[in-house]
């Protein structure tokens, strides 16, 4: 029997490091059937802290929210009496848990070994098979049907443009050139997209073999891995990946006594959106400010150093090694006509059960938001799912029927891109959002291109004076003019979808625009500017409001109605939130 | 830390491949919090890179600091999640608890605020990190308590 704790990023943050401390010493001083190991992310970020017990038979119990207070308990009546701990069980591989759906509605290719395998132990992740595609490559000495493979497979580029990753392959390959380079593209810097991190911190192996698959397909010897500086985990994780699979000849000179030679070196991002894109990506690599330049020359034959480069994203590469072991067509079988495969979700917002889903091109958002993660959190209204960061768009609950493949996708406004799905309820304005997104692209622009620099920011003006109630007649179809100069005006992805957030929720939610215009109305409550907090006469003095108040600007005696000073409220809501007799009014 | 600390150019092991100027700047700032003016020649004497080549780099990426930091760093995630859970609040109370804004550094150099885009940890928001410990579920009131071993040097 054996214990693992999920320690990913979201789970250490949750306090996984504690219940691990606490796993161990409740268990020391048993007889050492059971062991402790560390697991990555299992995806089920909801219920962080989540612990393993897995039987020697293989049944896996998972359990949810396993604080240190909880190990006693989980430890003594599971370890040692063997009787599992219903109330706590969220996913059980036997069908026992109190989550089943999470799991079960979810089809693992790339996230197959997350929170299966100690991501720190290569051996664990070479039982699961691993490595073994790198070895039937060598062995078959065949790039150009490899990269046949690849294209039949169908797998498109996860980063969120969506291109055969097989034909990216091809044209790097042809492409004349001594040296030649692969790139792993882990600058995941959408808000709210968290699943290379995951896949990262999680099976670092299964992105460095799909590298190594990809540099014996093009003829390449030297790989960079560009990651988020904000990832620290990830790089200390890749960094072990790396010396554990050069110290068993997987990486490195002579791989597995074959004459490929292949060296995973890592870059480390310094916070720049923008280096996200290819060709910024190469000039951030090559020591200089990341930003884009006119393509063609592609990458493909003009990249890094000049040099014929392949990008993929890390997403990408993790399907790699799942294609080859079990072929094309094994891959090809899940989907739709053009979108082949899985695609991995990071799921946040007002959603019960948050965190990462894999499940099959196809699905439609509907089963997504409902079967898979429970719906919306508090029973209140699905309103709509915000994809692909800011270059996405919102789609509107009424399209809850849209299958996701990067066409249907791309037909509403929004696009596929890496994966991050928002979902927001009717507490969440779309404007705001529009907003919140023009004011990241705007600060991310890199200032190449004039529309993409100053075109930004006085769509982000606007909208900011939208939102603070200052919003003039004719400022829409200011927003909606200014959204296609950006676009048709801009080098690269940046700037040509840094409209699309505005122009989706203009195209679905545009009765919103017009009632902070015309009424200077928030019809969800959340633009601070036009809110006013009161105390209404429900108030029996309880206090809580005021103790919540982090502004100190509630006052009153106790037993009796208090009151908001109004010039200290910095309207934050936490009284909103805190009140239980619906005693505070906002308007 | 000491911003007095020489740098060791010698121990350095990027010599030979190019694209060395990003990891020297990042080098530099894990040792020292920050980059000065000192540094910036430092390396263009030693590497030849131009000034304005370093600092054009220097002012492009967010992540470099060319003032120095205080003890702790806070850093407020604004990604999407994080806004729409409320992440507005907790940037209005932390420059209410701290009387500082964003990129700003308290007196006391206890505290420096930065607001990043996403820290990765959405199905926690609203997230803060403050050095490498990451804080979830927050709300406005729980700030002065969870700030409170960091300000005294416990954490």
């Amino acid at each position: 029997m054996k214990i693992l704790v999920g320690l990913g990023t979201c789970g250490i943050a949750a306090g996984a490091a504690a219940t691990y401390a606490a796993v161990l010493s409740r268990t020391g001083p048993l007889d050492g059937s059971c062991r402790v190991e560390k697991t990555g992310c299992a995806g089920m970020c909801y219920r962080e802290p989540l612990v393993e017990v897995r039987d020697d038979d293989g049944t896996r119990w998972q359990y949810g929210q396993i604080t240190p207070a909880r190990v006693d308990r989980l430890v003594s009546e599971h370890v040692v009496n063997g009787s599992p701990v219903t109330d706590w069980l969220v996913w059980t591989s036997g069908g026992k848990g109190q989550e089943q759906a999470f799991i079960d509605r979810q089809h693992r290719i790339v996230l197959e070994n997350c929170g299966v395998i100690d991501p720190e132990k290569i051996e664990e992740y070479l039982e699961k098979g691993g490595y073994q595609a790198l070895e039937k490559v060598l062995a078959r000495k065949d790039p150009d049907g490899l990269i046949g493979q690849i294209i039949e497979s169908g797998l498109r580029g996860r980063g969120g443009a969506g291109f055969l990753t097989g034909m990216k392959w091809r044209f790097t390959r042809l492409a004349p050139g001594k040296q030649k380079y692969v790139i792993c593209n882990a600058d995941e810097g959408d808000p709210g997209a968290f699943m290379d991190r995951s896949v990262l911190e999680s099976d670092p192996h299964a992105v460095l073999e799909g590298m190594a698959i990809a540099g014996h397909a093009i003829g390449a010897t030297k790989g960079y891995i560009y990651v988020r500086a904000e990832y620290p985990l990830a790089v200390e994780r890749l960094t072990i990946a790396i010396a554990q699979a050069e110290a068993r000849g997987l990486l490195g000179d002579g791989i597995l006594g074959t004459g490929f030679e292949f060296h995973v070196s890592l870059k480390e991002g310094a916070g720049a959106f923008v280096c996200g894109e290819e060709t910024a990506l190469i000039a951030s690599i090559e020591g200089r400010r990341g930003m884009p330049r006119v393509r063609p020359p592609f990458p493909a034959v003009k990249g890094l150093w000049e040099s014929p480069t392949n990008i993929n994203n890390v997403e990408t590469f993790a399907n790699v090694p799942w294609i080859v072991r079990n072929g094309a067509e094994a891959f090809s079988r899940l989907g739709t006509a053009k979108s082949k495969g899985t695609k991995v979700f990071a799921m946040a917002g007002k959603i019960r059960r948050g965190g990462l889903v894999e499940v099959p091109m196809g699905i439609s958002i509907r089963e997504i938001v409902h079967d898979v993660c429970g719906g919306i959190k508090e029973n209140r209204k699905f309103k709509a799912v915000q994809m692909g960061g800011p270059s996405g768009g919102c789609i509107p609950a009424e399209l809850e029927d849209t299958v996701i493949d990067y066409e249907s996708i791309n037909k509403t406004g929004a696009i596929m891109g890496s994966g991050g799905l928002v979902v927001v309820d009717e507490t969440t304005c779309m404007v705001d959002m529009a907003r919140f997104f023009l004011d990241f692209t705007q600060r991310e622009s890199c200032g190449k291109c004039t529309f993409c620099r100053i075109g930004t920011r006085r769509m982000l003006e606007i909208l900011s004076r939208i939102t603070a109630g200052q919003g003039v007649d004719g400022d829409i179809e200011k927003l909606e003019s200014l959204a296609l100069l950006v676009k048709n005006n801009s080098l690269c992805g940046l700037g040509q979808t840094a409209p699309n957030p505005v122009l989706t929720t203009l195209k679905y939610f545009r009765a919103e625009y017009e009632a902070h215009i015309s009424n200077r109305k928030c019809p969800a409550h959340q633009c601070q500017a036009l809110l006013t907090y009161t105390i209404n006469e429900k108030c029996n003095g309880c206090g809580v409001c005021g103790r919540a108040c982090s502004a100190k600007a509630i006052t009153g005696e106790k037993r009796k109605p208090h009151v908001i000073d109004h010039e200290k409220c910095i309207r934050c809501d936490e009284c909103y939130r805190a009140c239980r007799f619906d005693a505070i009014t906002r308007m | 830390m000491e911003a007095t600390r020489p740098f060791d150019f010698a121990n350095l092991h990027f010599k030979g491949e190019g694209g060395t100027l990003i990891p020297l700047l990042q080098k530099v700032q894990t040792e020292e919090g920050y980059i000065s003016k000192e540094r910036i020649e430092e390396i263009h004497r030693k590497t030849g890179v131009p000034l304005s080549h370093i600092f054009g780099v220097a002012t492009f990426y967010a992540q470099f600091r060319l003032r120095p930091v205080g003890r702790n760093i806070i850093k407020v995630c604004h990604g999407t999640a994080c806004h729409v859970a409320g992440a507005n609040a907790i940037s209005a109370s932390l420059k209410d608890i701290l009387q500082i804004g964003d990129g700003e550094t308290t007196p006391d150099r206890a505290f420096t605020v930065e607001t990043v885009s996403c820290l990765g940890c959405c199905s926690l928001a609203p997230v803060i990190m403050v050095n490498k410990d990451t804080h979830g579920n927050l709300a406005p009131a729980d700030l002065r308590k969870a700030l409170a071993p960091y300000r005294s040097g416990k954490a």
